[in-house]
């Protein structure tokens, strides 16, 4: 369903190269693990992938369900079913998060040609999702990620997914500055989604999230490419024994 | 001093070009004397420094320039809200589109009705707190205005006012030149909310002087938009006694040329006041909120929430100031002037001012201009909402601060339902 091929990436403003020929197919019902040392290129992978400013694609593809992702816009891509849940989700004062919420799930909705969900089933549906994930009616009210700790914000970054129903999820480091617990909320929330018509990129650096979100196939990044692809076991090498043998390995 | 050729020249073209209202004995002596206020001001011209921002010279040139008239399908402001409607086409007064007055609940009278009979209290308030405003700063439009008035209204009210009044300002001549001043009086403990709107005329000269007498409350909500070419220099005079509250709120939206001056004075202990404006302006916009806030007495909170939303060439002006009289301590004062500029061509010039005497005081004021920011933007987007949609959603948010000072739920969402309508009408 995703296809990445031979995405070489920079920087706009500068000359600066990030993705060096990124090579990458999720198959539909599949989990696919990235994990990589800081600064390699992931969340620059996810973030071409959604569409971000900033960023020049200087060769290869990417597509989702054979469409062309890079020439649509973020809200076209996001509306075809690609998803991604922020390392960083950013803060919208004066922006109620249920308002957000309504406005998204609509939109993408209207952009496929779908009813619009009426605020009575939207607000029974977000209830129980919230609830789910932990998140009390009161954060629901506030403005988005306004005042959230940094685990409530990736906590709401499942809500938006579970919300959302998208085809293909990225979630980068979702894991990073979770308690024990939460961090199972949201391995709950994203193994609640699997099916065999979804698709997931998970990026992490930690074995941990993986021991609850059981991938299928395991690629590590290094320097803007993926270097190695394997099995769960590859995770817990990583753990085991960082990543200096893999990239020596490779070198 | 002698005023420089110029400005003589310019105050006594103008003047020529008017006639003085014939009116009763006390309004007559009022107006006299506002006259001779002009005359010694002058009217505002290029070089002044309270005018360094904004042009007053279409304010004050004999002819007002032509505005073109325009409808939409939009409805009206407040239109689905219970209230006392007090109608102007092109600054008069007119009977049969409004209410009956004399069933409102409280004492309502236009102003030649006052003007010919000796109601005391608006003989004290007329054309007083504008004189009192005169000082430190001049502003002689507003003199102009209680020289010149041909109509408006006077209210007074003793206990709660059941209903809010709503001053309808129509336009009906492309070169109507209106000049309408208000007297208000709330009575110890009474409570009323005015709600003005409409374009009112090619050129609008409006003058507000209110007094809240002890632990009296009053609510302004304004919305001024429409007609693109209109001009408008409209001035509030509050005065505040004891305890009592004063919040003022208005919405801007077009209008080549916009000068809404406050000036507040808190002469109880413990009084509030809270004056805030959203305006959206495109291309030849220009928008001045000019406010003077002098706190005399202990405890008195204060509070300046202005956000313009620029784009297109639009221009934004603040001008605020917080004085603090030596003896005011306890003086809460917070002053906030932010623009969000949506292209390179648009500006905002802000002046915003403390000057404090006292030394128990907590005063605080900034400024801002900014742009969309790019992340909050490309998140809604990566959620799925579009570009447009998102941008609208920011600019509702940068203005949610100001928009929260409308106290009354019912009329803060009416207003939230027009931003969002002018901006779904305006393409970025
Ligand atoms: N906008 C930018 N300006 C400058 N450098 C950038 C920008 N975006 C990415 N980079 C650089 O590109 C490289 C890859 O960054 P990226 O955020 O994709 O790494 P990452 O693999 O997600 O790292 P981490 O594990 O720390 O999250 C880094 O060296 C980073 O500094
Ligand atoms: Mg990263």
């Amino acid at each position: 369903m995703l296809e990445i091929k031979n995405l070489h990436v920079q920087l706009e403003e500068e000359d600066k190269k990030i993705l060096k020929g990124v090579d990458l197919v999720v198959e539909p019902g599949k989990v696919h693990a990235i994990m990589g040392p800081n600064g390699s290129g992931k969340s620059t992978l996810s973030y071409v992938l959604s569409g971000r400013d900033g960023y020049e694609v200087t060769d290869g593809t990417a597509t989702l369900d054979g469409e062309d992702l890079l020439e649509m816009e973020p809200e076209e891509r996001a509306a075809a079913g690609l998803f991604l849940a922020f390392q960083y989700p950013v803060e919208i004062p004066g922006v109620g998060n249920m308002t957000f919420l309504r406005t998204a799930v609509n939109a993408q909705r209207k952009a496929r040609g779908q009813e619009e969900m009426s605020s009575t089933e939207f607000l029974k549906v977000i209830r129980e999702k919230a609830k789910e994930l932990k998140i009390d009616a009161e954060m629901l009210k506030r403005p988005v990620n306004v005042g959230f700790s940094g685990g409530e914000k990736k906590r709401n970054e499942i809500l938006q997914m579970a919300m959302l129903e998208p085809r293909m999820c990225i979630l980068d480091e979702t894991d990073s500055g979770l308690d024990v617990d939460a961090m199972k909320l949201v391995s709950d929330g994203v193994n609640a989604l699997r099916d065999a018509g979804r698709g997931f990129l998970v990026i992490t650096h930690y074995q941990r999230l993986l021991n609850h979100i059981k991938p299928d196939v395991v690629h590590i990044m290094s320097d803007g490419r993926i270097v190695k692809t394997g099995g769960p076991e590859l995770a817990l090498e990583v753990e085991e024994n960082g990543y200096a043998d893999i990239l020596g390995e490779v070198a | 001093m002698a005023l420089p050729q110029a400005k003589l020249d310019a105050t006594e073209t103008r003047l020529a070009a008017m006639a003085l209202p014939s009116g009763g004995a006390w309004i007559t002596a009022a107006r006299d004397a506002a006259l001779a206020r002009v005359r010694e001001m002058g009217l505002p011209g290029r070089r002044d420094e309270y005018w360094k921002f904004t042009r007053p010279d279409t304010l004050v040139e004999p002819q007002a320039p032509k505005a073109a008239l325009f409808s939409h399908d939009e409805g009206m402001p407040f239109d689905d809200m219970d209230r006392v409607r007090v109608v102007f086409v092109d600054g008069v007064f007119d009977a049969a589109a409004s209410d009956d007055l004399t069933a409102a609940g409280i004492e309502i009278e236009r102003l030649e009705t006052a003007a010919a009979q000796d109601i005391h209290w608006a003989r004290d308030l007329y054309g007083v707190l504008e004189e009192k405003g005169q000082y430190p700063v001049m502003r002689p439009l507003a003199a102009l205005n209680t020289a010149y008035a041909t109509d408006g209204v006077v209210i007074r009210v003793t206990g709660k006012a059941e209903k809010p009044v709503s001053l309808i300002y129509r336009h009906a001549s492309e070169t109507s030149d209106a000049i309408l001043h208000h007297v208000i009086k709330l009575e110890e403990g009474a409570e009323l909310t005015v709600l003005e709107n409409g374009p009112a005329a090619a050129r609008f000269n409006k003058v507000m002087e209110v007094e809240v007498a002890d632990n009296a409350k009053f609510h302004h909500v304004r919305t001024q938009g429409r007609d693109h070419e209109r001009r408008a220099a409209t001035h509030i005079f509050a005065r505040l006694g004891t305890e009592s509250v004063f919040k003022s709120f208005t919405m801007t939206v077009n209008g080549v040329l916009t000068r809404n001056e406050c000036v507040i004075e808190l002469t109880g202990d413990d009084a509030v006041a809270h004056v805030a404006g959203a305006a959206l302006g495109d291309g030849d916009f220009h928008h001045d909120d000019t406010v003077f806030i002098t706190h005399d007495a202990v405890n008195c909170e204060s509070r300046q929430v202005f956000k313009k939303v620029l784009r297109n060439g639009a221009t934004g002006v603040f001008q605020g100031k917080i004085l603090v009289q030596p003896g005011a301590q306890k003086t809460d004062g917070y002053q906030i002037s932010q623009s969000l500029l949506l292209d390179d061509d648009s500006n905002f010039l802000a002046k915003p001012e403390l000057e404090i005497y006292a030394d128990d005081v907590a005063c605080s004021h900034g400024s801002t201009t900014g742009a969309i920011d790019e992340d909050m933007l490309f998140y809604l987007r990566a959620r799925g909402v579009p570009l447009k949609k998102a941008q609208d959603l920011l600019v509702l948010a940068f203005l949610a601060e100001a928009v929260e000072e409308i106290e009354d739920e019912p009329l803060r969402d009416h207003i939230t339902i027009r931003l969002q309508g002018w901006l779904e009408r305006h393409s970025h």
